[in-house]
Formats: structure tokens, C-alpha cells, sequence
């Protein structure tokens, strides 16, 4: 040793040894700035192709017009009773949009769309238009005879036509719309009678069938998984804590608990449509809980998120300095008293992380879902709470799924706009996790 | 292994070394331990220890490390139940009463002798709910006055007190390490023990702390019977008047302080005072 030491210079004064050494040590650092360039680009294009895609889902088209409300048409009794009025089904309301269409249709024929009918008007506006107007009427029979002006949704191509995704070209192709429509909607836009501006429904409202999908809302996708987290965060929490507090801090070790973290390790790995089938065999087939409801949901997502809860929890149980746990039982504190008063509230931000990032791996879930019955076309909101949850629902990540299925184009726009009320989801419930945290964490 | 020297103030010595032993059989001794062995699994940590430990005295333990100071002094106040592989055999008793006895409290036990750690761990709480904790779980105090001078007086024992009070609602682990220390003690102090057992309770310390700790474990010894296990002879020769050596898990021999560092009667004990091992 001290031989070679004393021929040879030292290491350091090398100069090409230390040249290769900084060159290496920047190499390295360039490898990590591409490393996380890579990754920044890739979350700027998801973001960007979501963004672009499906912003324009939260407004829709609307077409003004003025509706006479025929009597004879729609009380033909004269009674006002609203029995006989619930007794005239939507086919009644088709002509009578057309009938008050033919003043526009008249207007617009006199002026800039020379080949406008009403026909070709009343085309334009969406399907569900017919519903809208008989439940307005149901719920206000005194408007029975009078003209009142309505504000339709209208049909998906005169939309997507707004919105830049259907020209003349594509329309003369389609059996679903006519050039001469796209000329009305011009005029139309130009009188102010028709707009495009932001719709609620589409957040609030529920799913729509193929044919409107100018009507199609994931409401029901929404409080589905509103319901579902509140289920996972209720059972998952206090049963996943709890389970950890004892592993951690009670549980003998010995085989059986040996195997029990062994199986809670491999759990957390176990695909998620497994959950599904044990959901469906046992909550479903064996519980006899209803198909498709939240209930269901929820407790299989619960299941699933249950090891990454007891995962994380068990770490930061392991975080807290043992010389605090010490430190309380030196001074007389029983077990439970060190790790309630002092473990506990130190381990607690990194619970809530765990906790958080299982909600969030449960709320992107699909397969389990499918399983279950949860990708059903639901038309009606669940319920309030708790009889909610015995209702029939979908989820969001399952409604995105059921949007990207079906053939119309103008539901890519609300897939992608599914996903970016799932994405703020996430992002309200990561930001009350922080606050959370904030509050939580020790200032010292 | 080699013995590092450790360089403490020592300002303290020279009154140490005169203080007149005080004589335990004035009065039964606190604290009795018989035949203790420990074992952690296979391995045996302390064999057949027994000793008496003087009431109102500071004793300490020396030895080198792994010696099994620490382990025995964790056993009477029952700290080594936490570790599952541990097992305690023979009899320890304190005022009498047998600590292992299956129909003692064990929480109670540690109320009554308190322990002090080798690193300060306060808890990351107030200053005052550090010292108060004690106090509330074992219920010592009827209302929020009491409770507050029982604070004050710990802190003031513990010498702390001119130091915390105007910041009591500050965090304890916002203190210095020394203070930080003599927080624990008070906090140790708060719960009224009887013993009070510090494990190297100035091995984090600078030496200005340490001289701080030391005069603090003097004055305390009126009031409590203190054990006192470390690394540093010096700090043995200037704080206790009693002093067991330990080495590898075994008594070798136990005296007055002075008697053991002028005139040890084992060979092993003296070639750890020198400095020969260790």
C-alpha cells in the first residue's frame, strides 16, 4: 500500500481521471434532465389532446323558438287535468314544434336560406327537444294556448358544425344532415337565435341514448362515483388504520402474521378485475346486493384499496422515531395511549397520502366495475343518501369507457370531457388532502 | 475495542470525590435486585446480577459498550417489555414490592420510576404539554391549576424553568439539546416517581450542557433515588456516590464511587479505569 502510494502521484492529480469523472457526473445530470423532460412532454400532450378534445363538451349549441302550445293538441279533453295531459305522449309535441316553425321557416325562406322548410328546421333541433317541452308542459298546464319561447338543444351535426368538426362536404354525406340546415344555421346564428354557450347538463344531467348525444350528461357517472369514494373512504380508512395499528404495533410476529403480510403485500398486486369476480360471486350472487348499485361498488373498490391503505399507513407508522413511542412509555403511558396520543398524530399526514392515492387508484377504476353491472345505460340519478346506494349507477371512468363505444362522433368530445371532470375529481380531492395534511402536519 | 477519552468539565470533581459516601445501611435500600438474568432470544444479556441501590443517592452504572448497563437499568422500570425477544428472570423489587409480579401495573410502575433517555426526545408538542403529560394520563391533577403548578414545579426542578416560561406554548423541540434534556427530566420529575433512571443522559450533549445536567442530577438526589448508567468515568466519579461495574453482562463490582475509582478490587474493574480495556 504504501509502496504503490509512494511511486505512483496520487489518484486526484490525475487530471484526465478527474476529467472523466466530471464528465461523467454531467452525463448523468443530462440523462435525469431527459428523464424528466421526457415525462413533462407526455403529461403536456395527455393534457393537451384531453383539454383541446374535450373543453368543447361543456358548451352546447342552443336554438331559440317560439312554441305554440296548440290546446287541441295537447288537452284534448279541455279539462287542464293533468292526468289527460300526462296521457299525450311525446309524438304529439313533434308537430307542433314543426307547426311553430313555419313562421321562422317562412322568414328565413323570404331572406337568406331561400330552400328553408320547417321540416328542415325542426330537423336541427335535437330529439330530447320533444321531452323538454312535454315536461314543461306537465309541470305548467295554465301555459296550455299561449306561445312561449322555448330554448332547444340542438341536434349533435348542427352543434359539431359550431364547433368546427362537420363542413358542407362531410354533410353532403351524411344522411343526418343537409347542407341547407348548415346555411339555416348560419342565418339562425346570425339573428341571435341560436348560441352556443356553457351547459350544466352535461355535468349534471344523466346519459343520453345513442341517437342525442346532444343530450348525453354523466350526472349519474358523477354521483355513482361520489357515492362509491364515500363507501372506500369510509370503510377502507378506519379498517385499514386499524388493521395496520395492530400489525405494526400489537401483533405478535410469528408465521401467521408472517403469511398475513406476505398475502397483504401480494393483495396490492392482484389485478383489479379479480376484485370484480369475487365482488359479483360474493356481493352479488351470494349477498344478493342489488346489480349495478354503488353499494357494491364501493365495497369492492374497498377491498381493492385496503392494502395500499395498510401499506402506506404501516410505513409511517414505521417513520415515527421510536424514541417518541419511548419517551411515552417511560412516563407511564400504556401501549395504546403512546400510539394514539403520539404515533398516531405523527404517522398521520403520510396515512392520508396512502389513503388519498388508494382513493385515487379506486376512482379510475373500470374493470371491477364492468363486473359488477355498473356499465349499465342509467337514466335516472340515484337517490339521496343512504337509500342512494341500493340505485342503480354508473361510474365515471366506466361512462368515458361507454362514451369511447359508441358510433356517433360527437361523443369523442364527451369522453374526453368526462375525463377532465374525472381528472378534476382527482385534483379536488388531492388538494383537500394537502390542506389536510397542512393542518395536520407538525409545525415542529 | 479501545476506551475514547472522553474531555468533560471538571469543575465538579474534585467536591465529588470528597463527598463522604453515605452509608446505605443508615436505611433499607430502595431498590433490591437478586439473580436478574436477561436474555434477548438465545443470547443472555445480564448474568445473575444482584445489588441494592441506596435510597436518595445517585448510582451509577459504568462499564464499556454492550456490557448490559442499559438492558438492566431498562429492567426496572420494565422498559424491555416493549421487546418481544426479551426475557427477565429473577427478582427486582422497589420498596419492597416485586416490579415483576404478574398483579403489578406496569404503567404504574414506570409513574413511579421514571426513565430519562440517552438522545433528548421530546415529544413535538408544547413545552408545557411535554411536562403535563405525565401528570394527565395517570390523572395526578383534579383541575388546570394543579396541573400548571405541577408544571412549574417540575420545570423548576429540572432548572428549566427562568429559561421556558415566557414561550411554555412553544415547541419542546425547538429548545437547544441541553434544554431539550432537562426538559425530559422534567417531564421524567412531573409524574412524582420515586426512582429515576437516566440512560447516558448527556451523551448528546456539548460539555457546557453535560456540567448543567450533572449539577441538576445532584440537587435532584433529594428528592429521588437516581440511577444513572454512562459511558464516562469521570462523569460517574463526579455525580454518584455509588457505582456499579458492568462488564459483559456481568456485576463485577459495585461500591462507593470512590472506593471503586481509589482502590477496585477486581482486576477487570481496574483495567477499565485506567484505561487498559474498555
Amino acid at each position: 500500500m504504501t509502496d504503490a502510494t509512494a511511486t505512483a502521484a496520487p489518484a486526484t492529480s490525475d487530471p484526465s481521471r478527474t476529467q472523466r469523472r466530471n464528465a461523467a457526473e454531467k452525463r448523468f445530470q443530462l440523462y435525469g434532465k431527459l428523464a424528466v423532460g421526457i415525462g413533462v412532454l407526455a403529461l403536456i400532450m395527455l393534457l393537451g389532446s384531453i383539454l383541446s378534445r374535450g373543453l368543447p363538451a361543456f358548451n352546447q349549441t342552443f336554438i331559440k323558438a317560439d312554441i305554440t302550445l296548440d290546446a287541441a293538441a295537447l288537452d284534448p279533453n279541455g279539462n287542464r287535468d293533468p292526468e289527460d295531459i300526462r296521457k299525450v305522449l311525446t309524438f304529439a309535441y313533434k308537430p307542433l314544434i314543426n307547426d311553430s316553425l313555419t313562421g321562422l321557416a317562412e322568414q328565413l325562406a323570404a331572406g337568406p336560406v331561400p330552400e328553408a322548410t320547417p321540416d328542415l328546421i325542426a330537423g336541427m333541433i335535437s330529439d330530447a327537444a320533444t321531452a323538454t317541452l312535454r315536461d314543461y308542459v306537465i309541470r305548467n298546464p295554465g301555459q296550455i294556448g299561449e306561445t312561449v319561447e322555448f330554448e332547444f338543444l340542438a341536434n349533435a351535426r348542427i352543434d359539431q358544425y359550431l364547433k368546427g368538426n362537420v363542413d358542407r362536404e362531410s354533410a353532403a354525406a351524411d344522411s343526418r344532415v343537409d347542407p341547407i340546415q348548415l346555411d339555416i344555421a348560419d342565418a339562425l346564428q346570425e339573428s341571435g337565435a341560436m348560441e352556443k354557450r356553457f351547459n350544466l347538463d352535461f355535468i349534471i344531467g344523466p346519459d343520453a341514448s345513442e341517437n342525442r348525444p346532444e343530450a348525453a350528461g354523466i350526472g349519474v357517472a358523477l354521483m355513482g362515483s361520489a357515492y362509491m369514494m364515500l363507501i372506500v373512504l369510509c370503510l377502507a380508512l378506519p379498517i385499514g388504520v386499524a388493521a395496520s395499528i395492530y400489525l405494526e404495533e400489537f401483533a405478535p410476529k410469528n408465521w401467521i402474521t408472517d403469511i398475513i403480510e406476505v398475502n397483504i403485500s401480494n393483495l396490492a398486486a392482484v389485478p383489479s378485475i379479480v376484485f370484480g369476480i369475487l365482488g359479483l360471486a360474493i356481493f352479488i350472487n351470494y349477498m344478493h346486493l342489488p346489480n349495478s348499485a354503488p353499494i357494491v361498488g364501493g365495497l369492492v373498490l374497498t377491498l381493492m384499496t385496503l392494502p395500499t391503505i395498510i401499506i402506506s399507513t404501516r410505513a409511517s407508522l414505521k417513520s415515527v422515531p421510536p424514541s417518541i413511542k419511548e419517551a411515552a412509555i417511560g412516563v407511564g403511558a400504556s401501549k395504546m395511549q403512546a400510539i394514539f396520543h403520539h404515533v398516531l398524530p405523527l404517522a398521520a399526514p403520510g396515512i392520508l397520502t396512502g389513503t388519498i392515492i388508494g382513493l385515487a387508484q379506486a376512482l379510475g377504476e373500470t374493470a371491477p366495475l364492468l363486473l359488477i353491472g355498473m356499465v349499465a345505460f342509467v337514466r335516472d340519478h340515484p337517490g339521496s343518501l343512504p337509500d342512494g346506494l341500493f340505485e342503480p349507477a354508473t361510474g365515471l371512468p366506466v361512462q368515458v369507457y361507454n362514451f369511447t363505444q359508441r358510433a356517433d362522433p360527437a361523443f369523442v368530445e364527451r369522453a374526453s370531457g368526462a375525463i377532465i371532470v374525472l381528472l378534476a375529481f382527482l385534483v379536488i380531492m388531492n388538494a383537500i388532502a394537502i390542506f389536510l395534511r397542512q393542518r395536520l402536519e407538525r409545525k415542529w | 475495542m479501545t476506551m475514547v477519552q472522553e474531555h468533560r468539565p471538571e469543575t465538579k470533581t474534585a467536591s465529588a470525590a470528597v463527598r463522604p459516601p453515605v452509608r446505605e445501611n443508615a436505611k433499607p435500600p430502595k431498590l433490591t435486585a437478586r439473580n436478574v438474568d436477561v436474555f434477548y432470544g438465545e443470547k443472555q444479556a445480564i448474568h445473575d446480577v444482584s445489588i441494592d441501590i441506596p435510597r436518595n443517592q445517585v448510582t451509577s452504572f459504568i462499564g464499556p459498550s454492550g456490557c448490559g448497563k442499559s438492558t438492566f437499568l431498562r429492567c426496572i422500570n420494565r422498559m424491555n417489555d416493549t421487546i418481544p425477544i426479551c426475557k427477565v428472570t429473577g427478582n427486582i423489587e422497589v420498596e419492597g414490592t416485586d416490579i415483576y409480579d404478574p398483579k403489578i401495573d406496569v404503567v404504574e410502575l414506570r409513574a413511579r420510576v421514571g426513565m430519562v433517555f440517552q438522545k433528548p426526545n421530546p415529544f413535538p408538542k408544547s413545552i408545557f404539554e411535554n411536562v403535563a403529560y405525565g401528570p394527565k394520563i395517570h390523572g395526578l391533577t383534579k383541575n388546570k391549576t394543579e396541573l400548571s403548578e405541577i408544571v412549574e414545579s417540575s420545570l423548576r426542578r429540572a432548572g428549566l424553568w427562568n429559561e421556558v416560561k415566557d414561550r411554555l406554548n412553544e415547541p419542546g423541540t425547538g429548545l437547544s439539546g441541553g434544554q431539550q434534556q432537562r426538559l425530559c427530566i422534567a417531564r421524567a420529575i412531573a409524574t412524582r416517581p420515586e426512582v429515576v433512571l437516566m440512560d447516558e443522559p448527556c451523551s448528546a450533549l456539548d460539555p457546557i450542557a453535560t456540567a448543567i445536567v450533572e449539577e441538576l442530577i445532584d440537587e435532584l438526589r433529594n428528592k429521588y433515588t437516581i440511577i444513572i448508567v454512562t459511558h464516562s468515568m469521570q462523569q460517574a466519579a463526579r455525580v454518584s456516590q455509588r457505582t456499579a461495574f458492568f462488564h459483559l453482562g456481568n456485576l463485577i463490582e459495585e461500591g462507593a464511587t470512590e472506593d471503586i475509582f481509589s482502590n477496585p478490587k477486581e482486576q477487570q474493574t481496574e483495567n477499565y479505569i485506567t484505561g487498559k480495556i474498555g
